[in-house]
C-alpha cells in the first residue's frame, strides 16, 4: 500500500492565526479561550468560547466568494491556501484529476444560517437569500476548496460531529490510495458560535458554564465541568509518497500510517478497539506509540472511559498523554485535524505540548499527562483519539517518515 | 466483471420510503405505472412562495411502529431512515446477533440534515424571527440531535448496534450515491462486512423551499401540481422538491454467502468527480460527468455496451438535463441513444441527498423486474434533449447492468454501476 503524507499544515486556531503562531503560542501554554465578542453572551449559560483571533476574511477571502459563503468555509479557504503555500505545491502544476477534496464538518455554517433563518421568518420567503443553498450546507467547504483550486478529482465530506475530523484525514487517505490521487486537501474547520447554534449545543449538558477561562475546560481533572467550543482548525495538504519527492515537496511532516473508526452506544471496549485497529493498520503496536492527543472532553464519564482505555492499552502512566485543545476548547470538525497538526510538529520539534489548567488529575485515571510545559521527547509516532456526540470514535496513528 | 476485487460488496436488503409509496411494493409500483406523487404542499402553508409544489411522503411515524419517545427524539428525516432501515434488515434476513458488531458499519448521506425539527426549534427559540440573541430556555433537550446530521447515522447505528465506522455522507444531492459508494469502500477494503448504507433526506420546510426559491431552481408553476417535474421536457422548468429514505443492507459476497442470503443486486463500481465550475452552474459539455461514467464503467470492468439502462439524475432543470445529454453522449457515443435512460424524480420529486438511494433501490428493482420505469410527464421533445428517455410508460426489457448518475451543488458528479446478483450456489 503506498504511503501517504502530510506535506502540508494550514492552522486557524483560537490561540494562533497561522501554523507557526498556533504552535509557539501552544508550546508556551497561551490560551485563546476567552468571554464571547461574537455577540453579547452575556444572559447565556455559556459564556467562554474559542475564536481566531485577528482571522480577517475581508482580507483573506474575495470579496464575492466572502459575502457567498459562511465563515466556516473562510476560514477553511485561508487555511488550504496557507497548507498549499507551505507545501510549495501550485495546483496547476498538477492533473485536475489528481487533486481532491475531503472535509468534514458538524453542523453547517451557522452564522449565515441564523442571519437567514431571521430573513425568513421575520420578512418572509421572498427575502432569503441566493446563497443560503449554497453557504449552509455541509458540503459548502470542499465544494468551494474544489472550485477555487480546480481540483476535480473524487471529492467528500463527511459528518460524525467531533470525530468527523478525523474520518475525513482517513478517507482522505483512502482516496490517494484507491483512487491513485496525488494531492488531496483535507481537515476541516468549523464556526458554530452563532447565538442559535450555541443554544442547541446547550442542551447535550456538555458546555462549561463557568465563566473563569482558566479553570472552564478541564479534562481529566476532579473540576472538569464540561467544555468549551471554539471555532477554527486545520487543512493538511496530503500527497502520495512517491509523488511528494519526486516534485521535491519542500517538508515531509510525516505520514498519516494507520485510521479506524468505530460506534460506541455505551459500552467500554469500542475506543480501545478502534485505537487497537488504528495501530494494528498502521503496523504498530502500543509500544511505539509516544504521545496520545486525547479527545478530553472534560466531562467526567467520558474522561474515565477514555482514560481507562489508555491505562489498558498502554498500561499504568505508560505514555505521555496530551489535550493541547484545553488552549483552544474544541473546534468541533476542525479539532481533530488541529490535533493531527499538532502531532506532526511535535513529531518535527521533538516535544509534546503541554495540557494547560488542569492542576488536580482524578488519580484512578494513572495517566502520565503532560501538564503545564512542554515536554521534550523522542516523538516519533503519534496516536490521536476523537469522539463525536452520539458515539462516534476515530483513531489515527501519525508517523515520522524513516 | 468484478472478478478482480477479491471482497465484492452485495445488496442483500432493502427498505424504501418515498412520495407515494411507503415499502418496496408500493414504491415499485408507483414507478412501474408511472405514476407521479408531486402535489401542492401539505406540510406547511406554501402561500407567499414562489414554489408551492413538492413531492410528499404520507409518512405516520406511529403507525409505522416507532415509539413516542422515538418520534419526540428524531426529526422526520431521522424516522424515516430508521423505517427504511427496518425494512432493509427484515429484508435481508440478516440476523445482526450473528455478526460481531464491530464488523457493521453505517454510511448515510444527508444533504440539509434534520430540517424540519431545525428549523421549528429556531423558531421558537427566536420567537419567530424577532430575536438574534436567542432565549436559550426554550430549547427541548434534542436541539443538538436537530443541528447536527450526525444523530441521522447514530440513531441508524443504534438501531442495529453497529459498532464499525458510523458516518454521515454528505455531498449534497449526490450523498445518496457517494454513502452506496463509500459503503461499497469499506467493504472491499476489509474495515467492515456488512454496512447499513443509503440516505434520507426530508427538506420540505419553509427555509428550504425558500432557498430553492431565491435560487429559481423550483418550478414556478404551480397550477398542475401532478405534472410540474418535467424532465427532458422541452418546457420543463425547473426541480420539484422531494423527501424520502433508501436503505440498504450492502454485504461482503462471501458473508452473504455463507448465510445463504439472495443478493438482490451487486455494486459493480463507483466514481465521483468535481467540476469545479460553480457551486450551483455546470458546463454545457457535461465533461466532469462523463469522466466519473467512464471511471465507474471501469472500476467495474463494465463496457458502454453493456450497460442495460441509464438512471438518470433528470433534475428538471433546464441547465441539467442538457448537462447531463451531454454527458451520457460522450461517454455512450455512439451507443448513447440506444440505452434507455429515464429519470424517477419526474414521479417522486428531488429529495436531494436521499434520491441518489432512492435513483439506487429504482435500478435495482429495473434489474430485478426487467423494466424500465419511465419520465414521466415527458410531452415535448426537446432539441437539446436527444436520448431515449423512456417517455411515459415503463419498458419491459431485459435488464442486468445499471448505471445511475448524479450530480449537485458544489459541482459533485457521481457514476454508480449496479449488476444482477448472482443466485445462492447450491
Amino acid at each position: 500500500m503506498s504511503r501517504v503524507v502530510v506535506t502540508g499544515l494550514g492552522v486557524l486556531a483560537p490561540n494562533g492565526n497561522g501554523t507557526d503562531d498556533y504552535w509557539s503560542n501552544t508550546l508556551a501554554g497561551k490560551s485563546g479561550i476567552a468571554p464571547i465578542s461574537l455577540y453579547d453572551a452575556s444572559r447565556y449559560p455559556c459564556t467562554l468560547a474559542g475564536e481566531v483571533p485577528g482571522f480577517d476574511a475581508e482580507v483573506r477571502v474575495p470579496g464575492k466568494l466572502r459575502a457567498q459563503t459562511d465563515h466556516m468555509t473562510h476560514l477553511a479557504l485561508a487555511a488550504t491556501e496557507a497548507a498549499l503555500a507551505d507545501a510549495q505545491a501550485d495546483p496547476a502544476a498538477f492533473g485536475e484529476y489528481e487533486m481532491g477534496v475531503v472535509t468534514a464538518n458538524s453542523s453547517g455554517g451557522t452564522v449565515f444560517g441564523q442571519r437567514e433563518l431571521e430573513k425568513l421568518w421575520s420578512k418572509g420567503p421572498e427575502h432569503v437569500g441566493a446563497y443560503m443553498a449554497v453557504a449552509w450546507f455541509y458540503a459548502a467547504t470542499t465544494g468551494q476548496i474544489s472550485i477555487r483550486h480546480k481540483m476535480r478529482g473524487p471529492c467528500g465530506v463527511l459528518v460524525a460531529e467531533q470525530a468527523g475530523g478525523l474520518d475525513a484525514i482517513g478517507h482522505a487517505v483512502r482516496q490517494v490510495r484507491r483512487e491513485g490521487l496525488r494531492l488531496i486537501v483535507t481537515g476541516g474547520t468549523d464556526a458554530s458560535l452563532s447565538p442559535a447554534g450555541l443554544t442547541a449545543q446547550l442542551t447535550t449538558g456538555l458546555l462549561s458554564h463557568r465563566s473563569d477561562p482558566h479553570r472552564a475546560y478541564l479534562p481529566f481533572d476532579r473540576a472538569a465541568a464540561g467544555y468549551v467550543p471554539g471555532q477554527g482548525g486545520a487543512v493538511l495538504l496530503l500527497e502520495d509518497y512517491g509523488s511528494a519527492v519526486k516534485r521535491g515537496a519542500p517538508r515531509l511532516y510525516g505520514e498519516i500510517a494507520g485510521y479506524a473508526a468505530g460506534f460506541d452506544p455505551g459500552s467500554r471496549h469500542v475506543l480501545p478497539r478502534v485505537i487497537v485497529k488504528a495501530l494494528t493498520a498502521a503496523g504498530a503496536g502500543p509500544d511505539d506509540v509516544d504521545v496520545v492527543f486525547a479527545d478530553a472532553l472534560g466531562d467526567f464519564a467520558a474522561d474515565r472511559q477514555e482514560a481507562r482505555a489508555l491505562r489498558e492499552l498502554f498500561g499504568p502512566r505508560g505514555v505521555p498523554v496530551t489535550a493541547p485543545k484545553t488552549m483552544t476548547g474544541r473546534l468541533y470538525a476542525g479539532g481533530g485535524p488541529l490535533d493531527v497538526a499538532s502531532a506532526l510538529l511535535a513529531i518535527r520539534d521533538q516535544v509534546i505540548p503541554p495540557t494547560v489548567n488542569v492542576a488536580d488529575p482524578v488519580p484512578g485515571d494513572e495517566l502520565d499527562l503532560v501538564l503545564g510545559e512542554p515536554r521534550p521527547a523522542p516523538v516519533r509516532t503519534a496516536l490521536v483519539v476523537a469522539r463525536g456526540f452520539g458515539g462516534f470514535c476515530t483513531a489515527i496513528v501519525v508517523r515520522a517518515l524513516p | 466483471m468484478s472478478g478482480r476485487r477479491a471482497r465484492i460488496p452485495v445488496v442483500t436488503g432493502m427498505g424504501v420510503v418515498a412520495p407515494g409509496g411507503l415499502g418496496i411494493g408500493p414504491f415499485w409500483d408507483l414507478m412501474s405505472n408511472g405514476r407521479t406523487a408531486t402535489r401542492r404542499v401539505t406540510l406547511f402553508d406554501p402561500e407567499g412562495f414562489r414554489c408551492q409544489v413538492a413531492a410528499e411522503c404520507d409518512f405516520d411515524p406511529v403507525a409505522l411502529g416507532l415509539t413516542p419517545q422515538e418520534v419526540r427524539r428524531m426529526d422526520r428525516v431521522a424516522q424515516m431512515a430508521v423505517v427504511a432501515s427496518r425494512e432493509a434488515l427484515a429484508d435481508s434476513g440478516l440476523v445482526l446477533d450473528d455478526v460481531p458488531p464491530d464488523r457493521v458499519a453505517v454510511a448515510i448521506g444527508n444533504a440539509v440534515g434534520n430540517t424540519i425539527m431545525m428549523e421549528q426549534e429556531y423558531a421558537v427559540v427566536s420567537d419567530g424571527g424577532r430575536k438574534w440573541l436567542t432565549d436559550w430556555e426554550y430549547a427541548v433537550p434534542y436541539s443538538y440531535n436537530y443541528m447536527v446530521p450526525s444523530s441521522l447515522a447514530a440513531e441508524i447505528a443504534v438501531g442495529v448496534g453497529a459498532e464499525g465506522p458510523v458516518s454521515v455522507v454528505s455531498t449534497g444531492c449526490t450523498s445518496g450515491l457517494d454513502a452506496v459508494g463509500y459503503a461499497a469502500r469499506l467493504i472491499e477494503e476489509g474495515s467492515a462486512d456488512v454496512v447499513v448504507c443509503g440516505a434520507a433526506d426530508a427538506p420540505i420546510s419553509p427555509i428550504t423551499m425558500a432557498c430553492f426559491d431565491a435560487l429559481r431552481a423550483t418550478t414556478p408553476n404551480n397550477s398542475d401540481p401532478g405534472h410540474a417535474c418535467r424532465p427532458f421536457d422541452r418546457q420543463r422548468d425547473g426541480i420539484v422538491l422531494g423527501e424520502g429514505a433508501a436503505v440498504f443492507v450492502m454485504e461482503e459476497r462471501e458473508h452473504a454467502r455463507r448465510r445463504m442470503a439472495a443478493e438482490r443486486a451487486v455494486l459493480l463500481g463507483y466514481a465521483g468527480r468535481a467540476n469545479a465550475y460553480h457551486m450551483t452552474g455546470l458546463k454545457e459539455d457535461g465533461r466532469e460527468l462523463s469522466v466519473a461514467i467512464d471511471t465507474a464503467l471501469a472500476d467495474a470492468g463494465v463496457d458502454v455496451s453493456q450497460v442495460d439502462y441509464i438512471n438518470a439524475h433528470g433534475s428538471g432543470t433546464r441547465q441539467n438535463d442538457r448537462h447531463e445529454t451531454a454527458a451520457v453522449k460522450r461517454s455512450f457515443r455512439h451507443r448513447a441513444r440506444e440505452v434507455p435512460m429515464s429519470s424517477v424524480k419526474s414521479m417522486i420529486g428531488h429529495s436531494l441527498g436521499a434520491i441518489g438511494a432512492i435513483e439506487v433501490a429504482a435500478s435495482i428493482l429495473a434489474i430485478e423486474h426487467d423494466l424500465v420505469p419511465p419520465t414521466a410527464n415527458l410531452e415535448h421533445a426537446d432539441p437539446e434533449c436527444d436520448l431515449d428517455y423512456v417517455p411515459n410508460t415503463a419498458r419491459e426489457t431485459p435488464v442486468d447492468v445499471v448505471l445511475s448518475v448524479g450530480s449537485g451543488f458544489g459541482g459533485f458528479q457521481t457514476a454508480v454501476v449496479l449488476g444482477a446478483g448472482e443466485a445462492v450456489p447450491a
